[in-house]
Protein backbone atom coordinates (compact mmCIF):
# COMPACT_ATOMS: atom_id res chain seq x y z
CA UNK A 1 0.00 0.00 0.00
CA UNK A 2 3.06 2.21 0.56
CA UNK A 3 4.02 1.90 -2.89
CA UNK A 4 0.44 2.94 -3.93
CA UNK A 5 0.07 5.56 -2.09
CA UNK A 6 1.54 8.58 -3.76
CA UNK A 7 0.16 7.13 -7.52
CA UNK A 8 -3.77 6.44 -6.04
CA UNK A 9 -3.32 10.02 -4.18
CA UNK A 10 -2.07 11.78 -7.69
CA UNK A 11 -5.01 9.92 -8.93
CA UNK A 12 -8.03 10.78 -6.49
CA UNK A 13 -6.94 14.54 -6.69
CA UNK A 14 -7.02 14.28 -10.54
CA UNK A 15 -10.48 12.77 -10.17
CA UNK A 16 -11.75 15.26 -8.12
CA UNK A 17 -10.40 18.50 -9.91
CA UNK A 18 -12.23 16.85 -13.36
CA UNK A 19 -15.57 15.74 -11.12
CA UNK A 20 -17.05 19.22 -11.13
CA UNK A 21 -16.46 19.30 -15.14
CA UNK A 22 -18.62 16.11 -15.38
CA UNK A 23 -20.82 16.85 -13.05
CA UNK A 24 -21.48 20.52 -15.18
CA UNK A 25 -21.67 18.62 -18.00
CA UNK A 26 -24.72 16.18 -16.49
CA UNK A 27 -27.62 16.83 -17.64
CA UNK A 28 -30.45 18.73 -15.17
CA UNK A 29 -33.03 16.53 -13.44
CA UNK A 30 -36.84 17.33 -14.69
CA UNK A 31 -38.54 18.36 -11.31
CA UNK A 32 -35.52 19.46 -9.17
CA UNK A 33 -33.33 21.45 -11.44
CA UNK A 34 -30.08 22.51 -10.42
CA UNK A 35 -30.09 21.29 -6.80
CA UNK A 36 -30.06 17.82 -7.85
CA UNK A 37 -26.59 18.32 -8.53
CA UNK A 38 -25.85 17.92 -5.25
CA UNK A 39 -26.29 14.21 -5.76
CA UNK A 40 -23.26 13.29 -7.39
CA UNK A 41 -21.20 13.94 -4.17
CA UNK A 42 -24.31 13.46 -1.69
CA UNK A 43 -24.87 9.64 -2.89
CA UNK A 44 -21.52 8.27 -3.02
CA UNK A 45 -20.35 10.20 0.35
CA UNK A 46 -23.53 8.32 1.44
CA UNK A 47 -22.45 4.52 -0.02
CA UNK A 48 -18.86 5.21 1.31
CA UNK A 49 -20.10 5.65 4.69
CA UNK A 50 -21.73 2.78 4.53
CA UNK A 51 -19.12 0.75 3.39
CA UNK A 52 -17.01 2.56 5.78
CA UNK A 53 -19.66 1.18 8.77
CA UNK A 54 -19.20 -2.21 7.46
CA UNK A 55 -14.86 -1.78 7.52
CA UNK A 56 -15.55 -0.73 10.91
CA UNK A 57 -17.76 -3.60 11.76
CA UNK A 58 -16.06 -6.52 10.63
CA UNK A 59 -12.77 -4.90 11.76
CA UNK A 60 -14.61 -4.94 15.39
CA UNK A 61 -15.93 -8.61 15.14
CA UNK A 62 -12.59 -9.65 14.02
CA UNK A 63 -11.11 -7.63 17.36
CA UNK A 64 -13.26 -9.70 19.75
CA UNK A 65 -12.71 -12.74 18.61
CA UNK A 66 -9.37 -12.46 17.71
CA UNK A 67 -7.90 -9.84 19.78
CA UNK A 68 -5.88 -9.00 16.50
CA UNK A 69 -4.69 -5.14 17.62
CA UNK A 70 -4.46 -4.28 13.98
CA UNK A 71 -7.66 -5.23 13.31
CA UNK A 72 -8.97 -2.64 15.87
CA UNK A 73 -6.52 -0.11 14.89
CA UNK A 74 -8.66 -0.40 11.38
CA UNK A 75 -11.89 -0.22 12.78
CA UNK A 76 -10.98 3.10 14.33
CA UNK A 77 -9.60 4.81 11.58
CA UNK A 78 -13.05 3.24 9.86
CA UNK A 79 -15.29 4.78 12.90
CA UNK A 80 -14.04 8.06 12.13
CA UNK A 81 -14.08 8.41 8.78
CA UNK A 82 -17.93 7.25 9.18
CA UNK A 83 -18.27 10.26 11.53
CA UNK A 84 -17.06 12.23 9.02
CA UNK A 85 -18.65 11.00 5.87
CA UNK A 86 -21.87 11.17 7.98
CA UNK A 87 -21.68 14.75 8.42
CA UNK A 88 -20.95 15.56 5.38
CA UNK A 89 -24.00 13.06 4.38
CA UNK A 90 -26.61 14.89 7.29
CA UNK A 91 -25.23 18.41 5.86
CA UNK A 92 -25.38 18.13 1.81
CA UNK A 93 -28.80 16.25 2.26
CA UNK A 94 -30.80 19.06 4.18
CA UNK A 95 -29.59 21.86 1.40
CA UNK A 96 -30.84 19.69 -1.85
CA UNK A 97 -33.74 18.85 0.73
CA UNK A 98 -34.67 22.78 1.37
CA UNK A 99 -35.17 23.27 -2.84
CA UNK A 100 -36.35 19.89 -3.76
CA UNK A 101 -38.61 19.48 -0.56
CA UNK A 102 -39.39 22.66 0.69
CA UNK A 103 -37.83 21.61 4.52
CA UNK A 104 -34.86 21.55 5.28
CA UNK A 105 -35.27 18.33 7.30
CA UNK A 106 -37.96 15.81 7.31
CA UNK A 107 -38.30 12.80 10.33
CA UNK A 108 -38.85 9.94 8.29
CA UNK A 109 -37.35 6.53 8.16
CA UNK A 110 -34.14 7.33 6.01
CA UNK A 111 -33.47 10.66 7.50
CA UNK A 112 -33.71 9.38 11.38
CA UNK A 113 -31.60 6.36 10.61
CA UNK A 114 -28.90 8.08 9.18
CA UNK A 115 -28.65 10.27 11.64
CA UNK A 116 -28.95 7.00 14.28
CA UNK A 117 -26.25 5.33 12.31
CA UNK A 118 -23.83 8.33 12.63
CA UNK A 119 -24.51 8.81 16.79
CA UNK A 120 -23.85 5.23 16.99
CA UNK A 121 -20.50 6.11 15.46
CA UNK A 122 -20.41 9.24 17.14
CA UNK A 123 -20.98 6.91 20.44
CA UNK A 124 -18.16 4.29 19.46
CA UNK A 125 -15.13 7.59 19.16
CA UNK A 126 -16.83 8.83 22.51
CA UNK A 127 -16.59 5.33 24.11
CA UNK A 128 -12.71 5.14 22.97
CA UNK A 129 -12.21 8.53 24.21
CA UNK A 130 -13.25 8.44 27.45
CA UNK A 131 -14.26 5.05 28.04
CA UNK A 132 -11.55 4.36 30.19
CA UNK A 133 -9.76 0.51 30.33
CA UNK A 134 -12.01 -1.81 28.14
CA UNK A 135 -13.60 0.48 26.22
CA UNK A 136 -12.07 -1.46 23.03
CA UNK A 137 -14.10 -4.53 23.68
CA UNK A 138 -17.04 -2.40 24.54
CA UNK A 139 -16.52 -0.06 21.52
CA UNK A 140 -16.35 -3.11 19.33
CA UNK A 141 -19.81 -4.13 19.71
CA UNK A 142 -21.15 -0.93 19.58
CA UNK A 143 -19.63 -1.07 16.01
CA UNK A 144 -20.82 -4.44 15.20
CA UNK A 145 -24.93 -2.99 15.88
CA UNK A 146 -24.03 0.16 13.97
CA UNK A 147 -22.74 -2.12 11.25
CA UNK A 148 -25.97 -4.52 11.65
CA UNK A 149 -27.90 -0.64 11.23
CA UNK A 150 -26.79 -0.22 7.72
CA UNK A 151 -29.19 -2.49 5.27
CA UNK A 152 -32.09 -1.14 7.88
CA UNK A 153 -30.90 2.77 6.51
CA UNK A 154 -30.65 1.20 2.89
CA UNK A 155 -33.48 -0.37 2.73
CA UNK A 156 -35.60 2.13 4.80
CA UNK A 157 -36.76 4.24 1.71
CA UNK A 158 -38.16 1.30 -0.14
CA UNK A 159 -40.08 -0.01 2.94
CA UNK A 160 -41.50 3.29 4.53
CA UNK A 161 -43.37 5.94 2.86
CA UNK A 162 -40.70 8.76 2.35
CA UNK A 163 -39.93 11.91 0.54
CA UNK A 164 -36.33 10.30 -0.22
CA UNK A 165 -35.06 8.83 -3.52
CA UNK A 166 -35.41 5.33 -3.47
CA UNK A 167 -32.56 2.94 -4.03
CA UNK A 168 -33.79 2.41 -7.48
CA UNK A 169 -32.77 6.02 -8.74
CA UNK A 170 -28.98 5.25 -8.69
CA UNK A 171 -29.69 1.53 -10.83
CA UNK A 172 -31.68 3.10 -13.20
CA UNK A 173 -29.73 6.56 -13.97
CA UNK A 174 -29.66 7.33 -18.07
CA UNK A 175 -26.30 7.04 -19.36
CA UNK A 176 -25.70 11.59 -18.69
CA UNK A 177 -26.19 11.51 -14.86
CA UNK A 178 -24.81 7.46 -14.64
CA UNK A 179 -20.99 8.75 -15.49
CA UNK A 180 -20.51 11.40 -13.34
CA UNK A 181 -22.30 9.16 -10.17
CA UNK A 182 -20.09 6.12 -10.85
CA UNK A 183 -17.07 8.68 -11.86
CA UNK A 184 -17.78 10.39 -8.06
CA UNK A 185 -18.21 7.40 -6.19
CA UNK A 186 -14.50 5.52 -7.55
CA UNK A 187 -12.90 8.87 -6.72
CA UNK A 188 -14.75 8.49 -2.73
CA UNK A 189 -13.25 5.10 -2.88
CA UNK A 190 -10.06 5.94 -3.62
CA UNK A 191 -10.24 9.08 -1.19
CA UNK A 192 -11.73 7.02 1.34
CA UNK A 193 -9.08 3.71 0.91
CA UNK A 194 -5.91 6.35 1.56
CA UNK A 195 -7.45 7.83 4.59
CA UNK A 196 -8.46 4.98 6.41
CA UNK A 197 -4.62 3.66 5.33
CA UNK A 198 -3.30 6.94 6.73
CA UNK A 199 -5.50 7.14 9.90
CA UNK A 200 -4.31 3.34 10.53
CA UNK A 201 -0.87 4.57 10.47
CA UNK A 202 -1.68 7.31 13.18
CA UNK A 203 -3.13 4.27 15.56
CA UNK A 204 -0.21 2.19 14.64
CA UNK A 205 2.18 4.66 15.25
CA UNK A 206 0.33 5.55 18.32
CA UNK A 207 0.76 2.09 20.06
CA UNK A 208 4.35 2.07 19.38
CA UNK A 209 4.63 5.30 21.14
CA UNK A 210 2.97 3.55 24.21
CA UNK A 211 5.35 1.15 24.02
CA UNK A 212 8.38 2.90 24.06
CA UNK A 213 6.93 4.58 27.03
CA UNK A 214 6.16 1.85 28.84
CA UNK A 215 9.45 0.21 28.39
CA UNK A 216 11.26 3.28 29.43
CA UNK A 217 8.80 3.02 33.16
CA UNK A 218 9.56 -1.17 33.25
CA UNK B 1 -56.65 -18.51 40.20
CA UNK B 2 -55.73 -15.94 37.60
CA UNK B 3 -55.90 -12.26 39.44
CA UNK B 4 -59.05 -10.03 37.87
CA UNK B 5 -56.79 -7.68 36.34
CA UNK B 6 -54.63 -9.90 34.60
CA UNK B 7 -58.08 -11.16 32.67
CA UNK B 8 -59.36 -6.98 32.20
CA UNK B 9 -55.51 -6.50 30.53
CA UNK B 10 -55.56 -9.17 28.31
CA UNK B 11 -59.30 -8.48 27.60
CA UNK B 12 -58.36 -5.10 26.44
CA UNK B 13 -55.64 -5.98 24.71
CA UNK B 14 -57.30 -8.01 22.95
CA UNK B 15 -60.12 -5.73 21.76
CA UNK B 16 -57.57 -3.23 20.50
CA UNK B 17 -55.79 -5.87 18.55
CA UNK B 18 -58.87 -7.42 17.13
CA UNK B 19 -58.93 -6.82 13.52
CA UNK B 20 -62.40 -4.91 13.53
CA UNK B 21 -61.29 -3.33 17.04
CA UNK B 22 -61.87 0.66 17.79
CA UNK B 23 -58.03 0.93 17.75
CA UNK B 24 -57.62 -0.22 13.16
CA UNK B 25 -61.14 1.07 12.95
CA UNK B 26 -59.72 4.77 11.81
CA UNK B 27 -59.42 4.79 8.17
CA UNK B 28 -55.62 4.59 6.84
CA UNK B 29 -54.33 7.72 5.55
CA UNK B 30 -54.14 7.14 1.39
CA UNK B 31 -50.72 6.17 0.20
CA UNK B 32 -48.85 9.54 -1.09
CA UNK B 33 -48.25 9.19 -5.10
CA UNK B 34 -44.75 8.95 -5.25
CA UNK B 35 -43.49 11.83 -7.25
CA UNK B 36 -40.69 11.34 -10.75
CA UNK B 37 -37.92 12.12 -8.29
CA UNK B 38 -38.39 9.19 -5.69
CA UNK B 39 -38.71 6.34 -8.43
CA UNK B 40 -35.88 7.55 -10.80
CA UNK B 41 -34.32 10.57 -12.23
CA UNK B 42 -35.63 12.35 -15.45
CA UNK B 43 -33.14 13.89 -17.48
CA UNK B 44 -34.10 17.40 -19.33
CA UNK B 45 -31.81 19.84 -21.07
CA UNK B 46 -32.99 23.52 -19.96
CA UNK B 47 -33.69 24.22 -16.27
CA UNK B 48 -37.62 24.03 -15.06
CA UNK B 49 -38.46 27.29 -14.25
CA UNK B 50 -37.94 28.12 -10.20
CA UNK B 51 -41.33 27.57 -8.15
CA UNK B 52 -38.82 28.56 -4.83
CA UNK B 53 -37.11 31.94 -4.09
CA UNK B 54 -34.58 30.00 -2.61
CA UNK B 55 -31.47 30.30 -5.29
CA UNK B 56 -30.72 27.03 -6.23
CA UNK B 57 -26.60 27.58 -7.22
CA UNK B 58 -26.52 28.90 -3.72
CA UNK B 59 -27.07 25.38 -1.60
CA UNK B 60 -25.31 23.37 -4.29
CA UNK B 61 -22.41 25.98 -3.90
CA UNK B 62 -22.47 25.48 0.05
CA UNK B 63 -22.81 22.02 -0.49
CA UNK B 64 -19.73 21.44 -2.59
CA UNK B 65 -17.52 23.92 -0.56
CA UNK B 66 -18.75 22.09 2.53
CA UNK B 67 -17.55 18.53 1.27
CA UNK B 68 -14.40 20.28 -0.04
CA UNK B 69 -13.55 21.80 3.53
CA UNK B 70 -14.24 19.15 5.40
CA UNK B 71 -12.36 16.39 3.49
CA UNK B 72 -9.31 18.79 3.36
CA UNK B 73 -9.68 19.62 6.97
CA UNK B 74 -9.75 15.85 7.65
CA UNK B 75 -7.07 15.19 5.47
CA UNK B 76 -4.60 18.09 7.44
CA UNK B 77 -5.90 16.65 10.57
CA UNK B 78 -4.66 13.43 10.16
CA UNK B 79 -1.54 14.48 8.55
CA UNK B 80 -0.69 16.93 11.42
CA UNK B 81 -1.92 13.97 14.18
CA UNK B 82 0.68 11.29 11.98
CA UNK B 83 3.52 14.09 12.27
CA UNK B 84 3.50 15.22 15.78
CA UNK B 85 3.45 11.36 16.93
CA UNK B 86 6.17 10.76 14.24
CA UNK B 87 8.39 13.30 16.01
CA UNK B 88 7.92 12.22 19.59
CA UNK B 89 8.41 8.89 19.21
CA UNK B 90 11.51 9.65 17.11
CA UNK B 91 12.22 11.63 19.85
CA UNK B 92 11.71 9.44 22.62
CA UNK B 93 13.92 6.79 20.80
CA UNK B 94 16.60 9.12 20.50
CA UNK B 95 16.49 9.31 24.94
CA UNK B 96 16.45 6.23 24.92
CA UNK B 97 19.20 5.22 22.77
CA UNK B 98 21.20 7.88 24.53
CA UNK B 99 20.37 6.60 27.94
CA UNK B 100 18.46 9.43 29.33
CA UNK B 101 15.67 9.70 31.15
CA UNK B 102 11.84 10.34 29.51
CA UNK B 103 10.39 13.10 31.24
Amino acid sequence: MNKLFVPLAVVAAAMFVYAPFMILAAPYESTMGLVQKIFYFHAPIGMTMFMSAFVCGIGSAIFLFTRRPGADRVAVAAAELTAILGIIVLVTGPLWARKAWGVWWEWDARLTSSLVLWLIFEAYLLLRRYGGPGSDRLAAGVAIFGMANVPFVYWSVNVWRTMHPKTSVVPTLLPGMRGPFWFCFLAFTIFYVLTLHLRTRLEKRRAELEAVYLATEE
Amino acid sequence: MIPKTTVACVALLLVLLWPGGPALAQQQPPPAQPSAAQEGFVPVDQLPKPQDTMPAARLVAIAYAFVWVMLFGYVVSIWRRLSSVERELESVSRRIGSGGRTP
